[in-house]
């Protein structure tokens, strides 16, 4: 199943590198990791998703903590959150063609950010599959698009409940039943994810 | 600079804050943090760290190749429980630890690794031995640092031997540039002092838990206590000891947990795992509960996971959330302090009348008491269980026992007796070769006035026997036990079980032993027959220095039982018949 870590880490060099080589050391390949400042001075944020066992959510959120530098560790798993990724897309376009596009990303809700007589940069914020959606209509019928840069998936529980708050109520082993019984209820298509 | 000088300057640098070189840190902080011994080996981009030692009253041991200091480190601090500190140069000097540090790592050994490197400024230019040791020992390290100011020396030595030795103890390695090094800076070591330690959030014992568990013990009808290294680290020898005598459960140890539960009591049954007794497996296999206490149900233990113990409940008591469910799926985990928790959990245990199922395990001793020396004739043959059968009676079991690893390893588990923790040192989870001699003598600075004892294969003495002459050099007194058969005789084994006796680069030859180690200065003795085993050990006792006894033992013995690899703990290979090699109850 997909995993979806948020890590709290010190911002500090070799950092990313253990947290990294953690994955490695297990065979797990990282599908996405984006890291960033966070509301906490220091302290960098990670979203870390990979696909592994559902067993190995443990295994891998206890053995991030112990690592030195990381600081909080929430395992995101089905809990209701909102993920969003940024792309940027360059597509091929002269002045005949550019009214059609400008069309598809007012549909995708995305922004037209740099334009050249040749080609034009497109930003959009979203969902994996809605920003894959766009990338496949932009290369219908010929194939427009001349890059793509993304910037991997973040994360963020809804609510009040940040990682920190999670941890001071003590949530943690108890909360992976909900996750499992809101995952049973997510694949029978009786909770819509949340856009 | 004399000792009583020393001590007394480097007092002074711990009281007031002081003005230091990089290098005088270094040593300062170590003073600091209680260090008297350390094992090491000069090079270029630690030198100004060796120019400044004579300032401090620390005794430097020179090694004759690193691994050897990691490993006496390692030595140092299983025999102590307190940190071992091993120091090398960068380079190759660093990369040569690797082994050693990999070697604690697996064993959860607390020891701190100071390596020089290159100056700052030509970090990541492949200077001349600049090799980047903070990279290739982050898998094998608790924790690392690479530090390139002479300020940062105080506080990441300091937070090194915090991280060494809190939670699950482990190896932490610190890199200091040359520059720093010869820098100057304040040292101040109360204000180097390391943060809190932040303990594990997963790291939790609930109350229901603790409940849930007495409740088990409390019905079990079949349990058994798994006894393994934690407890030694803990220091929770005494609080196992009650849980076993109040409740009744009968205790098997892991290879690292051999002198956490007397051998002698008799709720011990001996050690578990692919060479245990055949009643230690069959009574796991036989329980409906294990109560694992500071064991981490590693492969050599278990055999084959989806046949292990599957009629016993399972409560498992550790400090690293992360062998939570491992390689075993346990019921109540415990993640704590082993000795802190069973602190919590022994009021909750009454007294438990155990007697129907020691019985049972005791009857099932008959037929499979494989331990037989004395009933074995003397046919001028020698094994190597009477070999170690002999050094534990003559040691009357007192001795700090140091192996290497391989058959004699085996050996020495199933045939020198443990009674107290820490008298037993060996390499159990990476199983390194040639981890024997370097750590015994790290075993001797650690405990001066015990009788440390090496018992070591050919193959596994000629990997480091290079370090005899650290032994010559520093005049310590060791007694050496080769158990010589002239093969790598554990892969022998394997491959006359597994590989139809194709031994393919197994024969060894290897020196005259006792000449090599004239060749040190070093008395010894070649002992070929049953009869003369108990002159030689006693000889190698009495002589004032290190001695060195090569005992040429049986060529093709093997180790027995065995439980191949991979295979449930019921399927094991047993000693062919008609050769029993079985101690007799009167020999206790």
């Amino acid at each position: 199943m997909l995993h979806t870590f948020v890590a709290y880490v010190e911002d500090l060099p070799g950092v990313l590198t253990r947290v990294a080589s953690l994955f490695r050391r297990l065979n797990i390949n990282i599908n996405s990791l984006t890291v960033g400042r966070s509301e906490r001075a220091g302290l960098s944020r990670m979203t870390i998703v990979c696909e592994a066992s559902a067993e190995s959510g443990h295994r891998i959120r206890a053995s991030l903590y112990k690592l030195e530098n990381v600081v909080d560790v929430d395992d995101i798993a089905q809990a209701p959150s909102v993920t969003r990724e940024l792309a940027l897309i360059k597509v091929a376009a002269t002045p005949r063609d550019r009214s059609q596009i400008f069309e598809l990303v007012e549909v995708f809700r995305a922004r037209i950010v740099d334009l050249a007589p040749e080609s034009m940069m497109i930003e959009m914020t979203g969902v994996e599959s809605k920003i894959e959606g766009l990338i496949q209509v932009l290369n219908e019928g010929e194939e427009r698009v001349l890059e793509i840069c993304r910037s991997g998936k973040m994360t963020m529980r809804r609510g009040h409940h940040t990682s920190g708050v999670l941890r001071a109520m003590g949530a943690g082993e108890s909360e992976s039943e909900e996750r499992a019984e809101s995952l049973e209820a997510l694949e029978a298509g009786a909770v819509a994810e949340p856009e | 600079m004399d000792t009583n000088a020393a001590t007394q300057a480097s007092n002074a640098h711990l009281a007031a804050p002081t003005r230091l070189t990089g290098a005088e840190i270094v040593w300062a902080t170590l003073v600091g943090e209680g260090v008297t011994d350390v094992f090491g080996y000069p090079g270029g981009a630690i030198l100004p760290v060796y120019d400044a030692l004579r300032k401090f009253p620390i005794h430097h041991t020179l090694v004759r190749h690193e691994q050897g200091a990691a490993h006496m480190a390692d030595g140092y601090a299983r025999a102590s429980g307190k940190v071992g500190v091993a120091i090398a140069t960068s380079g190759p000097g660093a990369t040569n630890l690797v082994t050693g540090i990999a070697t604690a790592m697996l064993d959860s050994i607390p020891i701190v690794c100071i390596t020089g490197n290159v100056s700052s400024k030509v970090l990541g230019s492949d200077a001349f031995q600049e090799v980047d040791i903070t990279g290739i020992t982050l898998p094998v390290t608790k924790h690392n640092f690479l530090v390139n100011r002479a300020e940062d020396i105080a506080p990441a030595i300091r937070y090194a031997f915090q991280i060494a030795k809190t939670a699950r103890p482990g190896p932490v390695l610190v890199d200091i540039t040359k520059d720093a090094q010869q820098a100057t800076a304040t040292f101040d070591f109360e204000a180097a002092k390391p943060r809190a330690h932040r303990p594990h959030p997963m790291r939790k014992v609930e109350d229901s838990s603790l409940d849930q568990a007495a409740e088990l013990i409390r019905n079990a009808k079949r349990p058994v206590i798994l006894a393994g290294h934690g407890i030694i680290e803990s220091g929770a020898m005494e609080q196992v000891l009650t849980l076993a005598e109040r409740a009744q459960i009968p205790v098997a140890l892991t290879l690292l947990g051999l002198g956490a539960f007397p051998a002698s009591h008799p709720l011990n049954l001996g050690m578990m795992g692919m060479h245990g007794e055949s009643w230690v497996n069959g009574a796991i296999q036989d329980a409906d509960l294990l109560i694992a206490c500071g064991m981490r149900f590693d492969d050599r233990v278990t055999g084959s996971t989806s046949t292990y113990a599957t009629k016993a409940k399972k409560i498992h008591i550790d400090v690293d959330p992360a062998e939570i469910n491992k390689n075993i799926k346990v019921e109540v985990p415990l993640t704590g302090d082993l000795r802190e928790v069973l602190e919590t959990l022994l009021p909750r245990i009454g007294g438990r009348d155990g007697s129907a199922w020691i019985k049972t395990i005791e009857s099932s001793k008959g037929a499979s008491a494989v331990r037989d020396i004395k009933n074995l004739p003397d046919s001028g043959h020698l094994y190597a269980a009477h070999v170690i059968h002999d050094i534990w009676r003559i040691t009357g079991g007192n001795a700090i026992v140091v192996t290497d690893v391989g058959q004699h390893q085996m050996w020495e588990a199933q045939y020198y007796h443990h009674e107290k923790p820490r008298s037993l040192i060996t390499s159990g989870g990476l199983g390194t070769m040639g981890f024997a001699l370097p750590a015994a003598i790290g075993a001797k600075f650690a405990c001066a006035e015990k009788e440390v004892w090496v018992i070591v294969g050919d193959g596994g003495f000629q990997m480091t026997s290079a370090e005899l002459s650290t032994i010559a050099q520093e005049k310590i007194k060791i007694n050496i036990a080769i158990i010589n058969n002239g093969y790598l005789g554990m892969v022998r084994q394997w491959q006359e079980f597994f590989y139809e006796r194709n031994y393919e680069a197994t024969p060894l030859v290897s020196p005259d032993f006792v000449k090599l180690a004239d060749a040190h200065g070093i008395a010894g003795l070649t002992v070929h027959t049953r009869g003369e085993v108990a002159e030689a050990v006693n000889a190698a006792r009495s002589a004032p220095g290190a001695f060195l006894l090569n005992f040429k033992v049986e060529k093709e013995d093997s180790v027995y039982p065995m439980i191949p690899a991979g295979s449930a703990l019921h399927e094991m290979i047993r000693r062919p018949g008609q050769n029993p090699l079985v101690e007799s109850a009167d020999d206790k």
